[in-house]
């Protein structure tokens, strides 16, 4: 009440005086929040950088760096794996998503759920689900067999890899750019028709670039985790195909690698952070195309 | 989602917090005492399809004998190395672990293992003489038994599937049989470095405790050979791949192929003629155990006649105690598994075999990276290689297109 | 056309769920082989249900998804709060980007950071006790903590400050102010926020895989332990379960309030 006079006859000022009337308590609202972050977000983080840069015995050194070199396939392989299950899930989820939502809407809401059961259920049931299935003893090849068909040697192969990849990420693809779909205007679709586009037309010039920030959420969401998984390629590789994800889980299994392993996560972690900028710069670019 | 609903459920869920905190307390009552046991996969009677479940056996008996109630909280890891790791990391402790000879030699070394107080162990009289006291042959890697008590063992051999390998392959009673072409995607090697280097050792009649790194190169380039008929690296998985013909060779412990065998009888087992490994896998007490007379008292029990033949009959590992090995309905039992499935686990004097012993420091760290070597030792292929040119010319070239567009639209 | 369409969606729909229904089919297999269909039984229910492990996986992954849910939320509440009110953004910005960064991280870059430090707590405290509920408790409220940002930092951004204002005039304190005006109209985004980290929380693999200790096992990792062995099929019956539990839950929000796109922000996890 006291400052009502005050603020009758001052305009209203940005910064001290509002702040003044906050309570204690608000203004240190988000000190706890601060702390944790520090604490569990920041230093394990510095962690991995003094590992990385540290021998077994503490020094400083860049051996970790440069004993990576012996893992240049590996990252080649993750990557190329992560690049071609992502498109491999944008081939197959934009036209779905499309579709999708061309349906009615109680259908939609249907299709919705279906798509966002596998997406809640446990990825390594899933994963252990589809070896099974694609396993040389499994269902998939013990029924080849009985029509008299050649075995397919899909688990222990690059393909069946990238399938885990693509059957596991799927819907992580889906669902955003179908958001997107379902928030697109009809409208813009009529005009453009009425302004003589044909259904090609359509597609590139009003469809996808209303789409784009869907296609980058889902290829952000898609490729992140495929490049770090372990247990699909543990799963479908059988161990024989060692991806980064792989790497890094064995080398924190023993002491004396942690150093490597630490290594490893940040050129990761790098990697990621350079595809991720490129990937919003993407979407930067085509924000402000359509109003 | 309307405001009171939400805020209902909000409350409901901060009202169940402390009920199942209390539910999730309730382990710490009373005076129980968690004796923590660290044993290899399958490798313990635990209760499941009509078996004795050895540990609930223990807490009953330690009870009755002493009064105090003791839970034991059973884990299991897959392969020495990731105990070994998961122990040293400093993260865990446990009261009891099973490490195989070398693993034993090695935390000897390291004085990762506490001395055992005999007194405390009535039933030690129970291990045959081959295996424990002064004329032992099989206790090299603690000659002093001070650190352990032999649970099992066991040596490696080959199962094969006999509906996916003829019975006159030539590669039959050979290790090559792991290398053959005729098999590719079919063989399964183990994926623990010890046991897989020993596999081409073995093949190539070298030492498996070689000093020379020379040796070892040579075997790991006979693993890179192999690397490309494979169908994969695996530890206990071998188990559902072998019974359901996902694979049809594969190295493994002998007792585990009576166990495959149980469930299908296709199933064939040899030990390679060039010779082959025998491994004792020993209980122990980690330095860190909080429990070391419950511990001693837990590896006396597990001596005693019928948790001993209950796990030996769980495991078909041939075990070192006299009561399970003169048991007659045990030797049954296993012969009515397989006929001669007792021969097979206890006829060690068949095949030439050694036991690995642990490797000196800087062998280790040289086998360490040998392993990586192996495991990273990936071909990229051309496919591959074009299949990701395309993807990247198609985002570049997408790329520079929308930049230009937009910037030819800005004009206007 | 349309047909086309339809004839695609479900084709894919069809792939999509192939080895789901096969692995519920198949936990009422009598011979738990997954090759071939002998017979139907419960047998593999009844295994499952006297699998102490698996329940006490169960209750503690409960125990640890209510708590980390609660105390991220809690947490990142008050964050939002602060953070919303702060004016200084040399110090906003930096805490902004390090809360997110678990959210643009791969799982195992924080599983293998938050171990790390970890050890070098324990070895520092010399203890080898620090595993276990605490450490896991602590990496997933943190996992937790940007989508509870996340969904409660755009309720403050909406909130009209002429009404907080409004109720001081009127003689509230401003801390009466904050809990009589504000906090309800930002229930909504604390509700899916805890929410979100709940599911979050229960159905991690990762982060816990690299914090955790044998003595405190989740669901999950129990999985994982389960197929890295000699697969009990009881294990089906598990997956089959969890299953059907999703989807009755999937159900129910759906078709009793949208919570549609709430997984979207969640990124692939694992």
């Amino acid at each position: 009440m006291k400052n009502l006079s005050l603020r009758k006859t001052d305009p209203p000022p940005a910064g001290k005086g509002k702040a003044a009337q906050r309570s204690i308590f608000q203004k240190l609202a988000a000190v706890p929040h601060a702390f944790w972050t520090v604490l569990f977000i920041a230093a394990p983080m510095l962690f991995v950088l003094y590992f990385a840069f540290t021998d077994t015995e503490g020094n400083f050194s860049f051996s970790n760096i440069t004993d990576l070199g012996q893992y240049t396939n590996v990252f080649i392989l993750s990557i190329a794996f992560a690049l071609i299950a992502t498109a491999v899930c944008l081939i197959i989820g934009y036209p779905l998503a499309y579709f999708m939502s061309r349906q009615s809407p109680k259908a939609q809401k249907i299709l919705m759920v279906l798509i966002m059961l596998p997406m809640w259920c446990n990825l390594l049931i899933r994963t252990y689900a589809l070896m099974a299935l694609l396993d040389n003893g499994g269902l998939l090849n013990s029924l080849l067999g009985k029509l008299g068909l050649e075995p397919l040697p899909i688990v222990g192969s690059y393909f069946g890899v990238i399938l885990g990849m693509v059957y596991d990420f799927l819907p992580y693809m889906v669902l955003p750019i179908f958001t997107a779909m379902t928030k697109l205007d009809y409208r813009y679709i009529e005009a453009s028709h009425d302004l003589g586009c044909n259904a090609f037309q359509t597609m590139t010039k009003v469809v996808m670039p209303l789409t784009l920030s869907g296609v980058v959420s889902g290829v952000t969401m898609v490729f992140v985790p495929s490049i770090s998984t372990f247990y699909i390629s543990q799963k479908l590789g059988a161990g024989k195909i060692d991806l980064v994800g792989d790497t890094i889980e064995r080398l924190f299994q023993n002491v004396s690698t942690y150093n490597v392993g630490a290594a490893m996560s940040l050129v990761m972690m790098i990697l990621i952070l350079i595809s991720l900028t490129i990937m919003n710069k993407f979407s930067d670019e085509e924000g402000g195309m359509v109003p | 989602m309307n405001k009171r609903f939400a805020s209902l459920l909000l409350a409901l869920l901060l009202l169940a917090l402390p009920v199942l905190g209390l539910v999730s307390c309730d382990d710490g009552v009373g005076d129980t005492v968690t004796l923590y046991v660290y044993n290899w996969g399958e490798y313990m009677s635990d209760g499941s399809e009509g078996t004795l479940d050895v540990n609930e056996m223990f807490e009953e008996w330690y009870y009755e004998t002493y009064g105090v109630r003791v839970k034991v909280n059973y884990s299991t890891y897959s392969s020495n190395e990731s105990m070994y790791a998961k122990l040293s990391s400093g993260s865990v402790h446990y009261d009891v672990v099973v490490p195989s000879d070398y693993m034993i030699e090695r935390m000897i070394a390291e004085d990762m293992l506490a001395e055992l107080n005999y007194e405390n162990m009535p039933h030690i009289g129970n291990i045959h003489p081959d295996f424990f006291g002064p004329d032992a042959i099989y206790d090299y890697y603690d000659p002093d038994n001070k650190y352990a008590v032999p649970y099992m063992y066991g040596m490696i051999g080959i199962i094969y599937n006999t509906t996916m390998v003829e019975a006159d392959d030539p590669s039959l009673g050979s290790w090559q049989l792991m290398w053959d072409e005729r098999h590719t995607g079919n063989i399964l090697q183990f994926n623990n470095s010890r046991d897989a280097f020993g596999t081409a050792q073995y093949f190539l009649g070298l030492d498996v405790n070689s000093s020379d790194e020379a040796e070892w190169r040579k075997a790991l380039e006979k693993l890179k050979e192999q690397k490309h008929v494979l169908q994969g690296y695996v530890m206990d998985e071998i188990f559902n791949k072998m019974e359901n013909g996902s694979a049809a060779i594969a190295a493994y412990y002998a007792g585990d192929f009576l166990a495959m065998y149980e469930n299908n009888e296709d199933l064939e087992f040899f030990y390679p003629a060039e010779g082959t490994n025998l491994y004792v896998d020993a209980m122990c007490i980690p330095k860190t155990s909080r429990n070391k007379e419950i511990a001693e008292a837990y590896i006396d029990f597990m001596l005693t006649e019928a948790p001993a033949v209950a796990n030996a009959e769980y495991t078909y590992y041939a075990s070192p105690n006299t009561v399970v090995r003169e048991n007659e309905e045990y030797i049954e039992y296993m012969n009515s598994i397989k006929e001669g499935g007792y021969e097979l686990m206890y006829n060690t004097d068949t095949v030439w075999t050694s036991s690995y012993k642990n490797l000196g420091g800087e062998q280790l760290i040289m086998f360490n990276e040998l392993w990586e070597e192996l495991k990273s030792d990936i071909q990229v292929g051309l496919p591959i290689y074009i299949i990701c040119a395309v993807i990247l010319v198609i985002l570049i070239g997408g790329g520079t297109f929308l930049g230009v567009r937009k910037k030819i639209r800005d004009r206007y | 056309m349309k047909f086309l369409s339809k004839c695609y969606i479900g084709l894919i729909f069809f792939l999509l769920y192939i080895p789901i229904v096969v692995l519920i089919v198949f936990s009422f297999n009598e011979s738990g082989s997954l090759a071939e269909f002998s017979g139907f039984s419960f047998m593999w229910y009844e295994e499952l249900f006297h699998d102490e492990e698996a329940f006490s996986a169960l209750r503690n992954s409960l125990v640890l998804a209510v708590s980390s849910a609660a105390i991220a939320t809690v947490l990142g509440t008050f964050g939002a709060l602060g953070l919303h009110r702060m004016k200084r953004r040399y110090i906003k910005q930096p805490i902004m980007t390090l809360t997110n960064i678990p959210m643009m991280n791969p799982d195992i870059v924080t599983g293998v950071s938050m171990m790390l430090l970890f050890v070098a707590v324990a070895t520092f405290l010399d203890t080898r006790d620090l595993f276990g509920f605490g450490t896991l408790l602590i990496a997933h409220v943190t996992f937790n903590l940007p989508y509870v940002i996340l969904s409660v930092m755009p309720r403050f951004q909406q909130l009209d400050k002429s009404l907080s204002e409004a109720a001081q005039d009127l003689g509230c304190t401003p801390s009466k102010a904050f809990f009589k005006v504000e906090l309800p109209e930002i229930i909504p985004g604390i509700v899916s926020g805890l929410m979100m980290s709940f599911t979050l929380s229960l159905d991690d693999f990762v982060i816990s895989h690299f914090v955790s200790s044998p003595n405190f096992q989740t669901l999950p990792l129990y999985v994982y332990n389960q197929t890295a062995h000699n697969v009990k099929f009881s294990m089906y019956a598990l997956s089959a379960l969890i299953v059907a539990v999703i989807l009755v839950i999937l159900l129910v929000v759906n078709f009793a309030g949208s919570a549609a796109d709430r997984k979207s922000r969640k990124g692939g996890r694992s």
